[in-house]
């Protein structure tokens, strides 16, 4: 039996029966990480002699008898956005490199109660901001399909090594595509969750209002399952959501039979690759032959979904990583020449502050705190990061406010009410997941508003809380795979899910894997 | 210059508002599980949450907002219906997180008023609440006092606990009212379990804003740049921060005619060993925090019902007690005043005692000149106060059945605390026991005998010469009752003739 080839519905199957070993399926997969991420740089943490021992003890409970987890010696791979408690958490960045959190997400401790493998973290763009996994720490990712291309981002880690068969699923986090984009430009299966459905405790917070974890696997099926898993109420999380979990998996099979899909004809103009177009218009030919039923619907300011984008989520993320600063964990920079430590003995508590602000040793720009502050920050973080950082603090500051922020969360709110009043029309909207196929690596570091596009179809789902998933829906002429998109109301997971499925099931386009030897 | 008491006689108005933070008496912090105790070794009150830790998220704590609308309730505020979280942004290391969690646009109340009575009469304020909010507290920093060393240390235990920001309308206009209203304040909050107050733990912190404002000779007014105190750790320093703050201002009015508005607002540090305000450097990035509405907490709603519940718990306010006091027990004003200034603790004895002892006003007398006065030459609490209601008023009941007079009720008080014993014991080891009527006779009959001289002044019309005889009849025997001497006294010289 070959793990590398089944399914994760199989393999959970497969070790659950007894026809294939926890350890053999662990194993397997890290011998394929082994032959192939030198050329991927897919993972930055691998915990190949834990991961396996975890699995050797699942396998002696098969063989006492004993029950075994819904995911029982499922090979997973995390984003290294999600904290975990036994392998380094750095998001990608200098500043947390070797930074090992005291406790698992919510997302990987449900994977380690359901027998899960944990076999790695996965590489990723800096604190999940960037469209091509360029802006890593430690080097970019590779698409599978075409080595000098990039496999998107910012979960381009997990996405490579799903397509490249180094794990049968991942686990990503998508603020504006970054768990649909990569899957689409790697020609994988990605599913963005409904805004809470998906505890968020434990994944290193990159825009909270936008951020969702979500499953990556190579069809809808394998989603399904691992979402039964991670899905769910986590009273840890202010914002995830108390509604009950379905069993996704055996909602699957219901026909498309009369459902109502939209098409938005805005994402068929000025930007969209031709051959895309002609993938995706074809995917709607596939669906409508199902026996869906393809609606025009308007989403008149998805326009103004990247702006409004660019101004939340860097809002959020400059007070999210305010707390990078040098004083708890992660990167310090060495103390300038100011600097004395020396150890005293009189110690004298500062008087508590009232209506909070700085207390009475911050001094000016030129005290060794601030300096510590500046340098610990300027040596941290990458250029992605400071740029949003910069971008978030402007567009907070008094005077600014009102013209960009408070702006920004009215046009959000009416982009969430265009998809509202679109699901009173259609049951789903469907279109491309990114304008182009993988683009070359380097193409677009120099130009950020180039890179920012790469967002247009994702960005909305995210700024109205609702779900999406992503899948392939052909290749271009060059061998690249094209995305697909479909984007359902919240709480429709079991739509979504059940909709590229029924897809799956008339296409093999998912099937299809990259020509990479061991 | 000299600090000197505002009064009457000076040539100005002093204006003061009080920005009050109070920590509330939780359990558990404002957004973890952590501990709130206090003292406890550094950083062992601590987890991912309130170490700003990444991926860590915050959850409120219900029981933390409920006080804090228990605190706005009893400050009379209006409560919003609708509240939210605000970040507020800014970089110390005592702050993990680089933001506190707080309110900013929509506190969760705000109109509110506290009316302070001085019970003398002196004065008499009701100063308007601008808001109450709530908040999470930052951590504590430690410097060390080494010259020439930057060396800091962190304790994280205080991040996270519950704060509440109760500010004051420019309403105050004296220091001595302004900490009349603090300790007002302050026994309402502890009244209502809402904080223990304790400004030497921190639990309590106050900031005041002052200016002054001066009539010209043509009507107009001249209003003085308003200046925040901060760092002052007593009430007693916010009154003598006040006092030498006006005085200060008018000599500096005086000298620059400087107004509102011709400078920013400026801070000053109460430094309390020199009894002066010291101008405190402006932060260079000053006072940007960059408040938007915190996206890990969901906004917050308040239905009637929780309203009603929060109310239901809240027990009377001290405003409230008094009066009942007062009503209740027919004791006057200034007497329901001390007690409830004593705490609720204090008033539930008294209570008692007065219940017992069935009259308000003895009970009264005795917790203000015997329990009240014991319990502060011996300190600790009411609670633990050893002789209990039923013991006093088992002596105040043996007082009016006559069995002894009260300065011999209190030295059964007295014995009672010392030696632990009831009161029925302590009068038995005292050997006093009820004279009867046949032996107080006999007594009686023995020293007009025995006093022919007071006899006769008696009988010529000296009625108080009858004090020589009770004296008598004390040292004969300590159990008898005074009164009851002398009017056995009087009557059997009347029966003489
Ligand atoms: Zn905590």
């Amino acid at each position: 039996m070959q793990p590398l080839a089944l399914s994760a519905v199989d393999l959970v199957a497969a070790v659950q029966q007894g026809e294939l070993s926890a350890v053999a399926c662990a194993e397997a997969f890290f011998d394929r990480i082994a032959a192939v991420d030198g050329r991927i740089n897919a993972f930055l943490a691998v915990n190949r002699e834990a991961a396996v021992a975890q699995a050797a003890a699942i396998d002696a409970r098969r063989k006492a008898g004993k029950p075994l987890g819904p995911l029982a010696g499922l090979p997973v791979a995390v984003k290294d956005a999600l904290c975990t408690a036994d392998l380094p958490t750095t998001c990608a960045s200098k500043m947390l490199e070797g930074f090992r959190p005291p406790y698992d997400a919510d997302v990987v401790a449900r994977l380690r109660r359901a027998d899960a493998v944990i076999v790695g973290k996965t590489n990723m763009d800096e604190f999940a901001m960037g469209g091509s996994n360029e802006n890593s720490a430690f080097g970019a990712v590779h698409n599978p399909w075409d080595l000098t291309r990039a496999p998107g981002g910012s979960s381009g880690g997990s996405a490579a090594c799903v397509a490249a068969d180094m794990a049968p699923v991942a686990i990503g986090s998508d603020t504006g595509g970054s768990i649909r984009q990569p899957a689409g430009l790697c020609g994988i299966t990605g599913f963005k969750p409904t805004y809470g459905r998906i505890s968020r405790r434990g994944l290193v917070a990159f825009a909270s209002s936008l951020d969702q974890i979500g499953p990556m696997a190579r069809s809808a099926a394998d989603c399904a399952l691992l979402m039964e898993t991670i899905a769910g109420h986590d009273p840890g999380d202010a914002t995830s959501l108390a509604e009950p979990v379905p069993t996704y998996t055996s909602l699957l099979n219901e026909p498309l039979q009369g459902l109502r899909i939209g098409r938005v004809a805005e994402h068929f103009g000025a930007g969209l690759d031709p051959e895309v177009a002609a993938g995706v218009e074809a995917a709607f030919e596939t669906l409508k032959a199902a026996g869906a039923t393809i609606h025009d619907v308007e989403l008149p300011h998805a326009k103004y979904g990247i702006p409004t984008y660019y101004l939340i989520a860097p809002c959020e993320a400059s007070s999210n990583l305010a707390r990078y600063d040098g004083a708890h964990y992660g990167h310090r920079a060495e103390p300038g020449k100011g600097h004395r430590a020396e150890t005293g003995k009189g110690y004298r508590a500062e008087t508590g502050r009232g209506g909070g602000g700085a207390g009475e040793y911050v001094g000016g720009f030129d005290s060794p705190l601030v300096e510590m502050y500046c340098r610990s920050r300027a040596e941290g973080f990458g250029p992605e990061v400071k740029r949003r950082v910069m971008l978030g603090t402007y567009a907070l500051s008094a005077g600014y406010y009102d013209a960009f922020y408070a702006k920004a969360l009215r046009v959000r709110r009416l982009i969430q009410r265009d998809y509202l009043e679109a699901f009173t029309k259609v049951d789903l909207i469907a279109g491309p997941v990114s304008p182009t196929p993988a683009f070359k690596l380097g193409e677009k570091t120099g130009d950020p508003l180039a890179m920012y596009l790469v967002d247009m179809y994702t960005v909305g789902t995210n700024l109205a809380g609702i779900g999406g998933i992503s899948f392939p829906c052909g290749f271009t002429a060059g061998g690249l795979p094209i995305g697909f998109q479909l984007q359902g109301p919240a709480l429709a997971e079991s739509l979504l899910l059940r909709a590229a499925h029924g897809y799956q099931q008339l296409t093999d386009w998912h099937t299809r894997r990259p020509a990479l030897p061991a | 210059m000299t600090a000197h008491a505002n009064s009457a006689a000076e040539p100005y108005t002093i204006v003061i508002g009080l920005e009050v933070h109070v920590q509330l008496q939780t359990k558990t912090k404002l957004f973890c599980g952590c501990s709130t105790t206090f003292g406890s070794p550094p950083n062992t009150q601590v987890c991912p949450t309130c170490l700003g830790l990444p991926g860590s998220l915050p959850v409120m704590n219900r029981q933390a907002f409920d006080l804090a609308l228990r605190a706005a309730l009893a400050l009379d505020c209006q409560i919003a219906r609708f509240t939210k979280w605000d970040r507020k942004n800014y970089f110390y290391p005592d702050l993990p997180k680089g933001y506190q969690i707080s309110q900013y646009d929509l506190p969760f109340s705000h109109s509110g008023q506290l009316e302070v009575v001085d019970p003398k009469g002196a004065f008499s304020r009701r100063v308007r609440i601008t808001r109450v909010h709530l908040e999470e507290d930052a951590g504590k920093s430690m410097h060390d006092e080494a010259a020439g060393t930057a060396d800091t240390r962190i304790d994280l235990n205080r991040a996270g606990t519950p704060l509440c920001e109760i500010v004051s309308e420019p309403d105050l206009r004296s220091p001595q009212e302004a900490r009349a209203w603090l300790n007002e304040l302050k026994l309402l909050l502890v009244y209502l379990g809402v904080s223990d107050c304790n400004m030497q733990e921190g639990s309590l912190r106050v900031d005041a804003n002052v200016n002054l404002h001066i009539p010209r000779g043509d009507g107009t007014v001249a209003k003085t740049p308003i200046v925040e105190i901060k760092n002052m750790n007593s009430f007693r320093s916010v009154e003598r921060a006040l006092i030498y703050e006006a005085a200060r201002q008018f000599e500096e009015w005086q000298a620059t005619g400087a107004e509102l508005g011709s400078a920013p607002k400026q801070t000053r540090g109460w430094d309390d060993p020199a009894g002066v305000t010291r101008g405190q450097r402006a932060k260079e990035e000053s006072s940007d925090y960059r408040y938007f509405p915190e996206p890990d907490l969901v906004p917050v709603t308040v239905s009637e019902e929780q309203l009603a519940a929060v109310r239901g718990e809240m027990g009377e306010p001290p405003t409230v007690l008094r009066q009942a006091l007062a009503d209740r027990w027919t004791i006057t004003p200034y007497d329901a005043d001390v007690l409830v200034n004593q705490g609720r603790d204090l008033v539930a004895y008294f209570e008692e005692l007065a219940t017992l002892a069935k009259d308000g006003k003895v009970a009264s007398n005795w917790m203000q000149q015997d329990v009240l006065r014991t319990l502060n030459e011996r300190g600790g609490t009411i609670g633990e106060f050893p002789v209990r209601p039923a013991a006093v008023a088992d002596i105040l009941g043996r007082i009016a059945l006559g069995d002894f007079d009260t300065s011999r009720g209190r030295e059964i008080f007295a014995a009672v605390l010392e030696s632990g014993k009831t009161v029925a014991d302590v009068v038995a080891s005292l050997g006093i026991a009820a004279v009867d009527d046949a032996e107080l006779e006999s007594l009686c009959r023995e020293l007009i005998a025995a006093n022919p001289k007071i006899v006769a002044d008696v009988q010529g019309g000296k009625e108080q010469a009858a004090a020589g005889l009770i004296g008598q009849a004390k040292k004969k025997n300590p159990n008898v009752n005074p009164g009851k001497v002398r009017a056995m006294c009087l009557t059997l010289i009347k029966q003489l003739g």
